[in-house]
């Protein structure tokens, strides 16, 4: 069953990255794609592999980047970012979530897992509670836009999986948000 | 696919009751005004039964008492002849040495090899005693018997049920790595009952002290579990599409109620502990979480942010209104119920600052009882007397106990990591 599903993904992946030009570099696994995290100009560095380890034993896509792996790309920007205690989100932030509903439409084989993410400060479980309806509504907002239902799981980790440590505003700033990931990133 | 990624994803090790070295540590930071002078005097014999750090029983008792914030315990010199409960007592003496109160007693070993612990409790200024007790043990129950000295020392002068024989459960983050510890509530005996590459959170004891739920993150979301202290098996209690936390015990230990998020919004529901019989709750347009029962079992309090912002509500567990409890503010959060019914105590936001507050239900008094700013999850000793916490001092997660009138502050520490999620257990019967 798992097998089969990377299968169906390194194709898909294969597929996209077919439409774009051929480049040598080797795909990133999971990385930190805040707004200014990826700098122009930055390689991408390959991470420390992914959990979702491939068990057929090819390597999806030797072929090039995939779009949503390109540090270039829109695509590249996985995070919406809130207000303490809120989760409306805000306009600056659309475009992006509008590009990944474009993206995962026109690859209907591509599946996303939305994480919603709190920063430190008040309740473990109301963190839990807040993170869940943050990562509720970019899926919402991507079901809107003509995703599929099935495409899209979306969960909370509260304010369990900081990205910064610290206990400063500034940590606290990058700790609220919803991190989109796709399928073997998570 | 689920689980294959399981196998790969939970770096899960359950561990079989093992005894450990004490690993928490703690401070008294605050103690009450007024504190009992006691003469705990050395147990004749008791240097032939010592714990595994060298202490002996009189030892242990002092410490306990003296944690308590109540109690000042003075420094006993040798006396020869030792006396011990049998000894006729030279109350003038005693009060020479501004004791209130005095414990003597013996240790005995017995043909069987177990041992024979005697005490006897006076109070100095009516010169009178005020009780006994004598227990048949084994080496390895010393320091069990120790602080069931001082929970009867404790009653018998304060008139409150000691709970120096009760344990706490906790969560330690060292690095990546979470464990689900179980300590006795001087932090001594500590056991893993489970550890995860992955977040554990929100353990919640079974009335009857024999069963832990938690909330663990080591399939990648938030699944409650229940898991005996002593069976290394965890149980499944909700696994639902989305999120799955905050179990709270019924006080019949029968039902758990339980946030979930499988019909949209984090909603309250009622499950049995094995997992059947799920029952929805609540039903609001808004997030509703953190279950606590009353101790009567009537009414369940949690939070919710259906006012618009998070506040305390309760709602009786047969269903109906909710009514709100809190007002002030615009952030309260983590409701517990005060083991007599009286009480709730839980998080508010002060000026920026995340307080334990304590709300008497009859008055609607409230009081802050902290002065830190991060904390969180508060939890009742099973007495009422004391609240323990957790905060940030120094950037490190620390455990603190304040007492209810926010006199008394303890802190307790582990030597390398962040310690979180206290949850207090019951009594022992």
């Amino acid at each position: 069953m798992r097998a089969l599903w990377t299968i169906l993904i390194a194709s898909a992946l294969a597929a996209c990255a077919t439409t774009q030009t051929p480049d040598t570099q080797p795909p990133a696994g999971v990385e930190d794609r805040a707004p200014g995290a990826a700098r122009p100009g930055t390689q991408a560095v390959p991470a420390k592999p992914v959990t979702g380890v491939d068990l057929t034993g090819d390597k999806p896509a030797a072929a090039g980047v995939a779009p949503h792996r390109d540090p270039a790309n829109v695509l590249s920007q996985r995070s919406v970012y809130y207000d303490f205690d809120k989760y409306d989100i805000k306009d600056e932030f659309k475009p992006v979530i509008e590009a990944h509903a474009r993206y995962l439409r026109e690859n209907a084989s591509l599946k996303m897992l939305i994480q919603g993410n709190t920063d430190e400060r008040g309740s473990r479980e109301y963190n839990i509670a807040l993170g869940q309806r943050r990562s509720e509504g970019v899926k919402r907002m991507l079901l809107l836009l003509g995703v599929r239902e099935e495409q899209v799981e979306a969960v909370s980790l509260g304010e369990e999986k900081p990205k910064e440590a610290g206990h400063t505003e500034e940590a606290w700033t990058r700790n609220r948000r919803s991190d989109m990931l796709y399928t073997g990133e998570y | 696919m689920r689980p294959m990624r399981n196998l790969l994803a939970a770096v899960l090790v359950l561990f079989a009751a093992c005894s450990a070295h004490a690993q928490l540590s703690i401070e008294i930071t605050g103690a009450g005004a007024q504190r009992i002078p006691i003469a705990v005097a050395p147990l004749a014999g008791e240097g032939a039964l010592l714990d595994a750090s060298g202490a002996g029983i009189s030892a242990i008792v002092r410490a306990d008492l003296e944690r308590s914030g109540l109690f000042r315990g003075l420094e006993v010199p040798r006396l020869v002849p030792q006396p011990t409960e049998a000894s006729s007592v030279n109350y003038a003496e005693w009060r020479s040495r501004l004791a209130d109160a005095l414990v003597l007693g013996s240790v005995a070993g017995r043909p069987d090899g177990r041992f024979e612990v005697r005490f006897r409790l006076y109070d100095v200024l009516k010169q009178s005693a005020l009780g006994g007790v004598a227990y048949t043990l084994t080496r390895e129950q010393v320091r069990a018997t120790a602080h069931r000295i001082a929970d009867y020392v404790y009653e018998k002068l304060t008139g409150e049920k000691g709970v120096f024989s009760t344990r706490i459960a906790y969560v330690v983050k060292r690095g990546e790595r979470y464990e689900l510890q179980v300590a006795d509530a001087d932090g001594a005996n500590e056991q893993a009952m489970l550890v995860s590459g992955e977040p554990i959170i929100s353990p919640a004891w079974s009335p009857d002290g024999r069963r832990l739920a938690y909330v663990s993150f080591q399939n990648k979301k938030p699944i409650v579990y229940v898991q005996d202290i002593e069976v290394p098996k965890q149980q499944i209690v909700a696994n639902f599409k989305g999120s799955n936390s905050a179990p709270a015990w019924s006080p019949d230990g029968k039902r758990l109620a339980l946030a979930l998020t499988r019909d949209g919004n984090s909603q309250i529901y009622l499950v049995n502990p094995d997992g059947s019989n799920v029952q929805r709750l609540t039903r609001s347009g808004g997030i509703d979480t953190e279950p606590f029962y009353s101790p009567d079992g009537e009414w369940l309090y949690f939070t919710s942010d259906r006012g618009g912002s998070p506040q305390i509500y309760r709602m009786s567990t047969r269903g109906g209104e909710a009514q709100r409890i809190t007002f002030e503010g615009g952030y309260n959060v983590s409701p517990r119920v005060s083991p007599d019914g009286r009480s709730l105590a839980y998080i508010a936001r002060n000026g920026g600052k995340f307080q334990v507050a304590l709300l008497e239900l009859a008055t609607r008094q409230v009081q802050v009882l902290t002065d830190s700013d991060l904390d969180e999850s508060p939890s009742f000793a099973p007495n009422g007397r004391v609240i323990l916490l957790a905060t940030i001092v120094a950037g490190r997660g620390v455990l603190t106990a304040v007492s209810a009138d926010g006199r008394v502050k303890q802190r307790l520490t582990v030597t390398a990591g962040d310690v979180r999620e206290p949850a207090w257990g019951p009594l022992n019967k």
